[in-house]
């Protein structure tokens, strides 16, 4: 307590200008930072997933499975800094109990256990049935169950029976997509419906959450798959890459105009919130909007992606590119939900001045705990890539 | 006219006549009635208090009479158990000093408990002000609209409370309230915020901070009886609500109030 209270006398010192007394606290965290950024990477990564099967880009069959399989590890982890957030977290069971029905929050759980059951879990079943009936056969011991338990004992695998399992796939993929775009608008609808806050009410909030949640997921896809190529001793190959280079290329412009677009509008319509705003970016928000946000996670991406549309030239050289702009675009969609989580609440609602916000490394709202949560759902994911790995599926017969 | 409704050759036209000036009628009566009975509902800014039998309780600040004393900030933290350092407040008073040169400086060091120093030299100050701040009970407000479980509520007779027992301590509310009214309690860990001296309503007193107020710049009552010590504020004054663009019905209402304030 003393501790919280130093901490908060040191921020009172560096604030500037005036504030209201409450808001020497600052409410949202690193973890309220690192949550959008999750739900967009599952989000990202099933819209990805979803492009192969639904509009037959065969191309990009090899990321298909990992796509998902990283979607689930995320999303297993998204309620995580949520819920250890919370001042009360022992009482979270009460926002599925007795929700209120105005709440832009309260329907958060409700959405995140339909997309996390009805079709990330039931999805992957569909898709790996087949060939976990097969794994349990071939396996002995504690696999054989795993692989047996799993396919919760549906084990026919007559080619009408696998057919049909392809079939409701496809189904729950396509209602997916909407609830993948249900998901994250609705993330920054949490954020856009704020109204006493002006650099977070705007209608405009969930489509560019969404569009900013593609771009970083289809980046983490990209990556996480050179990297299991590489890890795996794989070629990688060059031609998808290509693809989810160009998709990529596509929603980030898309990405890129929406948020300029909000700029844009911010700053011609200069409302009475206008002036705390533009001290708020061109001071403290300086380094992580222009620089981590504009300049290394969107333009220079953008150039590179634009120079790989038509540079098909030296193979290595473009992997190593693909490489690089995934983890700027990373970079930049962190740095995106920092500017408006954080961003968010450093200036006043009185609009006349600022508090300032220090990260602390250890505590649960700290940036260890923030490691931790970013770190699990890679955790998660090796493992998943192990029980269930893509490259051993057993085909299906066309 | 008699005739031309003979020359259209029927009595329908009078009869649809008779039925407009019926109805035209009704509605005159209907509304004038409304209005009549709802009279002093004008000024609860669109909010519609469910049970009738019960005051719907307004605040009227009077910015001119606040000597800046800071016995309301101090008052209300003996009263409500608010802890002592400096980063929560139900109730802080504000100075404003607009400067010749049009920029204004605001502060409000430990709420206003300690009292004010002016620091800006005579001879720069246009003018200067106190702006006493608690809980503007919105009718319509933004904070109870956010609570995820419900445990922000506002009261039969327009009070905002928080349930502590209740609350999952998400932040919602604090980021929601334009007022800067809310905030954690460091040892509770649940949303705190001003009751209007809730317990003490209860029991026909005056919230702690009117109380002690020496001046009486801080009022509060029943909107809906017209009779009341508050409505008759309202009727003598211009009164006006911060940041009335946000529609939040905020029920406090400040006589006075500069352009400067938000």
């Amino acid at each position: 307590m003393e501790q919280h209270y130093q901490n908060l006398y040191d921020i009172l010192a560096h604030s500037q200008g005036y504030i209201f007394p409450n808001e020497i606290d600052l409410q949202w965290g690193i973890l309220i930072v690192i949550y959008p950024f999750i739900t967009g990477l599952v989000a990202g990564a099933f819209i990805l997933a979803s492009l192969e099967r639904v509009f037959k880009v065969k191309i990009l069959k090899p990321t298909y499975q990992i796509a998902l399989l990283t979607a689930l590890s995320f999303l297993l982890v998204a309620t995580m800094p949520l819920i250890s957030h919370l001042s009360q977290p022992q009482r979270a069971y009460e926002i599925m109990i007795t929700p209120h029905s105005s709440s832009a929050m309260a329907i958060f759980g409700f959405v995140y256990l339909w997309y996390l059951t009805v079709v990330l879990l039931l999805e992957i079943w569909f898709d790996y049935r087949k060939s976990m009936v097969v794994w349990s056969n071939e396996r002995k011991g504690v696999m054989k169950w795993v692989y047996k338990i799993l396919s919760l004992g549906v084990s026919d695998i007559s080619p009408k029976a696998v057919k049909w399992d392809r079939k409701l796939g496809y189904i729950i993929t396509v209602v997916g997509i909407p609830s993948a775009f249900i998901l994250h608008g609705y993330v920054g609808f949490i954020f856009g419906s704020i109204k006493a806050n002006p650099w977070w009410s705007t209608p405009l909030m969930p489509i560019i959450f969404l569009f900013s949640a593609m771009v970083s997921g289809i980046a983490l896809v990209m990556m996480v798959y050179m990297i299991i190529s590489y890890i795996r001793k794989k070629s990688i190959d060059v031609n998808v890459l290509d693809s989810i280079g160009k998709f990529l290329f596509f929603v980030l412009i898309l990405d890129f105009t929406l948020e300029a677009l909000d700029q844009i509008h911010r700053i011609y319509v200069a409302e009475e919130s206008f002036e705390i705003i533009k001290l708020l970016v061109s001071g403290k928000l300086y380094l992580t909007l222009f620089v981590s946000q504009g300049l290394i996670g969107t333009l220079i991406p953008l150039i590179t992606l634009a120079f790989l549309q038509f540079y098909k030239h030296q193979i290595k050289l473009r992997k190593s590119m693909y490489f690089i702009v995934s983890m700027l675009v990373l970079i930049g969609v962190y740095s995106m939900r920092w500017n408006v989580v954080i961003g968010g609440q450093l200036f006043s609602k009185s609009f006349s001045g600022f508090t300032s916000f220090k990260v602390g490394l250890i505590g649960l709202d700290g940036t260890l705990m923030a490691a931790f949560w970013l770190i699990l759902p890679i955790a998660i994911l090796s493992f998943l890539l192990w029980l269930l790995p893509p490259w051993k599926m057993v085909e299906e017969e066309d | 006219m008699s005739q031309s409704a003979s020359t259209m050759g029927n009595e329908k036209v009078t009869s649809s006549r008779r039925n407009f000036l019926k109805t035209a009628a009704t509605l005159t009566v209907a509304t004038v009635g409304y209005s009549w009975l709802k009279s002093s509902q004008i000024l609860v800014y669109a909010a519609e208090p469910k049970d009738v039998t019960l005051p719907w309780y307004g605040i009227a600040i009077d910015i001119k009479k606040c000597i800046a004393c800071g016995s309301c900030a101090k008052a209300c933290k003996s009263e409500n158990d608010v802890p002592k350092e400096p980063f929560f407040f139900r109730n802080w008073v504000e100075q404003y000093t607009v400067k010749n040169d049009g920029s204004v400086d605001i502060v409000s060091p430990n709420g206003g408990i300690d009292g004010f120093v002016q620091r800006v030299p005579d001879e720069e100050i246009f003018k200067s002000f106190f702006v006493p701040k608690m809980c503007n009970h919105c009718a319509k407000s933004p904070c109870e609209q956010v609570c995820p479980v419900g445990a922000t509520f506002l009261s039969p007779e327009g009070v905002v409370l928080v349930d502590e027992k209740y609350c999952i301590g998400c932040r919602y509310c604090v980021q929601a309230c334009p007022y800067g009214c809310r905030f954690i309690h460091p040892v509770k860990k649940v949303a705190n915020k001003c009751t209007l001296c809730y317990h003490r309503l209860k029991k026909n007193l005056a919230p702690a901070c009117m109380e002690v107020c020496p001046t009486g710049a801080r009022m509060y009552g029943n909107l809906r009886d017209k009779n009341s010590d508050l409505v008759k504020f309202l009727k003598e004054h211009t009164t006006q609500v911060l940041r009335a663009n946000l529609n939040t019905g905020a029920k406090l209402y400040y006589n006075e109030l500069s352009s400067e304030v938000r």
